[in-house]
């Protein structure tokens, strides 16, 4: 099924507090994506702007973007699942260049964290659960995440030093990734014994906040083959929704979203999780990369732990996720992570992640969720 | 009206569902059940996703749960911070109703273990606000 690609890929380095306007930095990730590809704005029928609109004061930035990019008049809109944001822009631009209404459409991710003050930051944490019946308690993404934690360790005998494990091996590449924001080294020590955030999770468990932009450029085959860099394919693509409440919930132990994307996204390319060599998964907190193994099958539920302690997640292992340092190391500005997995995972399948490089993988996969749980995608992709 | 009394900081005035925290005055904390299908849901709510009707009743949620998981907070969003440490927490009772909400600080660290059977009580807070939380059963 080679039929779309993914033909162009840009990043901007994360930092925190980038010292520019949304539009610039957006910038950044575009040219970045246009060079690799080869194109010109004029090649570009459409493009989708992807971010979390609480923290920006442009209203409607996808007008603002297209403008500064250059890509008028050409259609342009916005797109929002929160942290999995970008991942549903490849999705939206896979159909519409499959539907054949354009052949070339853009993926713009982009979040500037620090647009807002921490104070105004503090306040719309507290709006991120469902505001009529888990807010008013006082709720925040960490102790979502540690609520899951916390079930995953009784039912399944995992461990705080599982988790720390998974910390070290996000720090052990975030030292090699030159736009992460956190290329510090991180030892098991340090994990352990870091300030409780939400028990059972503590300061290293978490990701940061940051301000970045990542950008795809999403063809079909005829444009695709007609350009000088090796196209690669979205081979499946798995989109899914669970309760944002967690009443609604039937297992803390896993994400129910995550396991049916991954499910979808495998039939459609017709592969079972053994077949994958590479992938990028949704590390905002250490908890949510260990249940990730388990939802995408690469462990069976409760043996996430096993895999970690075997460094089999390792480059070398029998599945290395997250070799460009996660979440963790990366930093997460929201609408940009999914553009960003996305990208390293291209970029392994071209062969080139330099000291990422995982050996001549042929399928990727990268798990990016939306909230806590509450928008699953899975992308699949191949040579 | 009267839904934006519900909790520590509300969101939230206007809804459907604000017979709630009248149900919570009367020390009492309701779901609700559809009469069409009898889906049950908490949180309460006034239409049925199942069968698409609006027409539900009130159902007090009783007895004793059991403690699905939780997590203590040590940092909170803004209004929440005069609280810290709370602990957050789902809570499954009968007929498959999961409830969320804080446990008591009555219940000593050390207790508190997965599985644990707990009731929900209603708790009045300053300024005439109104909250339940989670107690020993």
């Amino acid at each position: 099924m080679k039929e779309v690609a993914i033909v162009g890929v840009g990043q901007t380095a994360f930092v925190r507090g980038y010292e520019g306007s949304i539009r610039e930095l957006a910038f950044d990730a575009y040219k970045e994506a246009m060079l690799d590809a080869g194109l010109t704005a004029k090649q570009i029928d459409a493009s989708i702007i992807c971010s979390a609109p609480e923290y920006d004061k442009q209203r409607t930035p996808a007008g603002t973007l297209a403008e500064y990019l250059g890509l008028n008049p050409k259609p342009t809109f916005y797109l929002e699942t929160v942290c999995s944001s970008s991942s549903s822009g490849l999705r939206v631009a896979y159909s519409l260049v499959k539907s054949g209404l354009h052949k070339t459409v853009l993926v713009l991710g982009f979040q500037k964290m620090s647009e807002i003050s921490s104070a105004d930051s503090q306040e719309r944490m507290g709006r991120g659960s469902d505001v009529m019946w888990e807010a008013p308690f006082g709720t925040m993404m960490p102790a979502y995440y540690a609520m899951h934690a916390r079930a995953h360790f009784q039912r399944y005998g995992s461990k705080e030093e599982d988790l720390a494990l998974i910390r070290v091996k996000a720090a052990t590449y975030g030292t090699i990734n030159k736009k992460a924001v956190f290329q510090k080294g991180v030892t098991f020590e340090q994990v352990m014994t870091a300030d409780v955030i939400a028990s059972p999770l503590k300061r290293f468990d978490c990701c940061a906040n940051a301000d970045g932009a990542s950008c795809l450029i999403v063809a079909d085959k005829d444009v695709a083959r007609s350009l000088s860099k090796k196209p690669v394919w979205i081979l499946g693509l798995g989109a899914a929704t669970a309760p944002i409440t967690m009443s609604g919930r039937d297992s803390l132990t896993g994400l129910a979203c995550a396991q049916e994307a991954a499910k979808e996204a495998y039939r459609m390319a017709g592969i079972t999780p053994q077949d994958v060599d590479v992938a990028e998964v949704h590390d905002c907190f250490t908890i949510a990369e260990m249940m990730a193994y388990e939802d995408l099958g690469f462990a069976k539920p409760g043996e996430g732990k096993d895999l970690i302690q075997a460094k089999e997640t390792y480059i070398g292992g029998k599945i290395p996720v997250n070799v460009d340092g996660g979440l963790l190391s990366k930093g997460h500005p929201i609408g940009a992570t999914g553009g960003s997995q996305i990208r390293t995972v291209v970029l392994q399948l071209r062969g080139e992640a330099k000291e990422m490089q995982v050996k001549d993988p042929e399928v990727g996969l990268v798990h990016n969720i939306g909230g806590v749980g509450v928008y699953g995608n899975v992308s699949i992709l191949g040579r | 009206m009267g839904f934006e009394r519900f909790g520590v900081v509300s969101f939230t005035s206007q809804t459907k569902a604000s017979p709630f925290i009248d149900f919570l005055e009367k020390g009492i904390i309701a779901g609700t059940q559809c009469k069409g299908c009898g889906m049950s849901y908490f949180p309460p709510r006034p239409d049925c996703a199942h069968c698409l009707s609006s027409n539900m009743e009130w159902k007090e949620v009783s007895g004793k749960g059991k403690l699905i998981s939780y997590s203590k907070l040590i940092y909170a969003p803004t209004g929440f911070e005069g609280d810290l440490p709370y602990s957050i927490a789902l809570v499954e009772f009968g007929n498959h109703m999961k409830v969320f909400g804080r446990l008591s600080k009555e219940i000593k660290e050390e207790e508190i273990a997965i599985g644990m059977d707990l009731k929900v009580e209603v708790v009045k807070l300053p300024n005439d606000r109104l909250t339940y939380e989670f107690k020993k059963a």
